[in-house]
């Protein structure tokens, strides 16, 4: 790298200028709405007489009002539960998944390695709406060909639309969805590791899992931090999937995820500042988690480092 | 110490699997790992294999032939799909379209500029910028839909296609990978020698660093046009005329009324086919221009 190197001569300005239209964008599509958002948190509508005409209904300041009413919401505690719950087995399940196939791509001699990469990694091109739709369709009993087999067998049928069954469901289409684009990555930061670390490894007797477990995944390690990390964020937003399930089951509610409940508030009774609350309250939780997490792996490897 | 005893203890053993010394079979096809794959690609296959063969059954044969049975409807199921409305389907592919490909090039040109700047020169504040934008990326986009509707309708633009374009076009994680390409792609001597024949800042930009990177820039395209292309929630929040529509909030409407009229379900599985079909046909032709490097990158840094 030559960034030592580099000086700046007259150019002051430039970097701020190739920079405007971003800082215009993020002002206008983020910092505004996030603004926007807290400041509608805060507020209530407030009526006098009877609300009619105008100037009856007013915005007034409500505090941490609509906070108290979210954090009190069962409906947003059960939905916060529910989605701790999928990610509990979308995240382990998914990254699981991504690792060993990203292994077995990467060891020796394997067959068909160029189809099978682009088959797994072919979900990502296809948009969750129309993912939950297929999956959808081959959980209901009459299309499925896993009730066929089942039957034919005689075993028992499990309902994939209803209690622990949608949770499972809805865990595979995000399997599904998400396994091959992890697998990619990891796969690529495992290409990056030069051949001479296991040719000693190998010459010195390790078996392939050996390599596997003691030299690949601990040199890995950080894109998997950052896989988990994705992995979270985005589950925790889950939103289109269990929305697209909704018209083939009874049992996802209008408030399923914590997100569907923020939609609904706005949209379905026109709250939208109990949405606003919930939707920051949302978004500080993912910060949290987010941070800790980061936080925490940081720390982890400061102490491999030090070791 | 330990690896020294497994050398000695090697040989003795006899043929360790997968060691230098082990059988020639298994030196020639590792079994264990290719059977995995497959059955992962499998699992990964099916649900397109099911799309392809539903697709040709008609509305009885949906519900009552074996799954991967193929039917004989397909032809009825393309007119009545394109019957449809008059054809709103096409009005949804072509909305998509339009979504996803202005959208990530609008994206990709701020991604650009803006991941050179904050590659290539040093100044006050930088860092602060880059976290700034990167905070983006962690925003629940719920927390920023609904503000961002009701400020698009004081601005008089929701329900409009501006509605669902601009808030897109600012895309965090374009600009990671932008800063990321850039900082790998364009030398700093070859914009200090453009600086010394006298060019100006634009002009290296433009003639000089942009061809550089481009083929980074194809990848935060493709990711930008599959990411607009799959965007669901500020579609469905921001428009309620349905001649707008993506495909996505488009198929989600059908399935909702095919759930009062199941009539409607072959035609929600032919159009998932049919939106499907572009949408795998552009990834295997540009599944070899994506650059694992520029991934790689910026898993390393």
């Amino acid at each position: 790298m030559t960034t030592a190197r580099r000086r700046s001569y007259g150019v002051k300005g430039a970097p701020y200028a190739f920079l405007l239209p971003a800082t215009i964008l993020f002002a206008l599509f983020f910092a505004l709405p996030i603004g926007y958002a807290v400041w509608l948190s805060l507020h209530k509508v407030q009526v006098k007489g009877l609300g009619l005409g105008s100037g009856a209904r007013s915005e007034v300041w409500a505090g941490f009002e609509n906070y108290a009413d979210a954090l009190t919401d069962s409906e947003l505690l059960d939905g916060a539960l529910r989605v701790l719950g999928y990610g509990a087995i979308v995240v382990p399940v998914m990254l699981g998944l991504a690792l060993v196939f990203a292994l077995m791509l990467d060891s020796d001699k394997v067959r068909l390695a160029p189809f099978t990469r682009l088959a797994i990694f072919l979900p990502y091109a296809i948009p969750g709406v129309v993912a939950a739709l297929l999956w959808g369709f081959l959980y209901l009993p009459d299309v499925s060909p896993f009730y066929f087999v089942l039957e034919t067998l005689g075993l028992p049928q499990p309902d994939l639309l209803d209690g622990g069954g949608l949770y499972a469901a809805l865990s595979n289409i995000a399997v599904w969805g998400g396994t091959g684009f992890n697998m990619i990555v990891i796969y690529t930061s495992l290409q990056a590791i030069p051949v001479e670390v296991y040719e000693a490894a190998e010459l010195d007797g390790a078996t392939p899992l050996q390599i596997a477990l003691r030299i690949k995944i601990p040199m890995v390690a950080p894109s998997l931090v950052l896989t988990f990390f994705f992995s979270i964020i985005a589950t925790l937003q889950v939103f289109s999937e269990p929305t697209t399930l909704k018209p083939l089951t009874n049992s996802v509610s209008t408030t399923w995820s914590p997100l569907m409940k923020v939609h609904r508030d706005a949209f379905g009774e026109g709250d939208i500042y109990s949405a606003a609350a919930g939707a920051v309250i949302i978004a500080v939780a993912t910060l949290v988690l987010s941070f800790g997490f980061l936080r925490a792996a940081n720390s982890r490897q400061k102490q491999e480092a030090a070791r | 110490m330990s690896s020294l005893a497994v050398r000695k203890a090697a040989p003795a053993a006899g043929a360790t699997p997968g060691t230098a010394q082990g059988p020639p079979l298994r030196r020639r096809i590792a079994l264990v790992p290719t059977l995995t794959l497959l059955l992962g690609a499998i699992y990964c296959l099916l649900p397109v294999a099911w799309v392809l063969i539903a697709a040709t059954k008609s509305g009885s044969e949906l519900f009552s032939t074996f799954t991967f049975l193929p039917g004989t409807g397909f032809a009825d199921n393309l007119s009545d799909l394109n019957a449809y409305r008059d054809g709103i389907y096409w009005q949804w592919m072509g909305n998509s379209a339009l979504y996803a490909g202005l959208g990530a090039l609008l994206s990709t040109a701020v991604s650009a500029i803006s991941g050179y700047a904050l590659a290539i020169y040093r100044f006050r504040g930088r860092e602060a910028v880059f976290n700034v934008l990167m905070a983006g990326v962690l925003m629940p986009p719920v927390i920023l839909a609904i503000p961002q509707y009701l400020l698009m309708a004081k601005a008089d633009l929701a329900d409009s296609h501006w509605s669902v374009l601009l808030p897109l076009v600012l895309s965090p994680y374009g600009v990671y990978l932008a800063r990321i390409y850039a900082a790998a792609a364009v030398p700093g001597d070859v914009v200090e020698a453009g600086r010394m024949d006298g060019a100006s800042e634009w002009r290296i930009f433009t003639r000089i660093a942009l061809p550089m990177m481009v083929p980074g820039l194809v990848t935060v395209f493709l990711f930008q046009f599959v990411a607009v292309w799959n965007n669901f929630l500020l579609p469905y929040i921001m428009l309620s005329d349905d001649e707008k529509f993506p495909i996505t909030l488009g198929l989600f409407t059908l399935l909702e009324q095919g759930a009062n009229t199941p009539a409607l379900y072959t035609l929600v599985i032919t159009g998932a086919l049919l939106a499907v079909v572009p949408l795998i046909a552009l990834f295997l032709v540009i599944q070899r221009f994506w650059s694992l490097d520029l991934l790689s990158g910026a898993v390393k840094s």
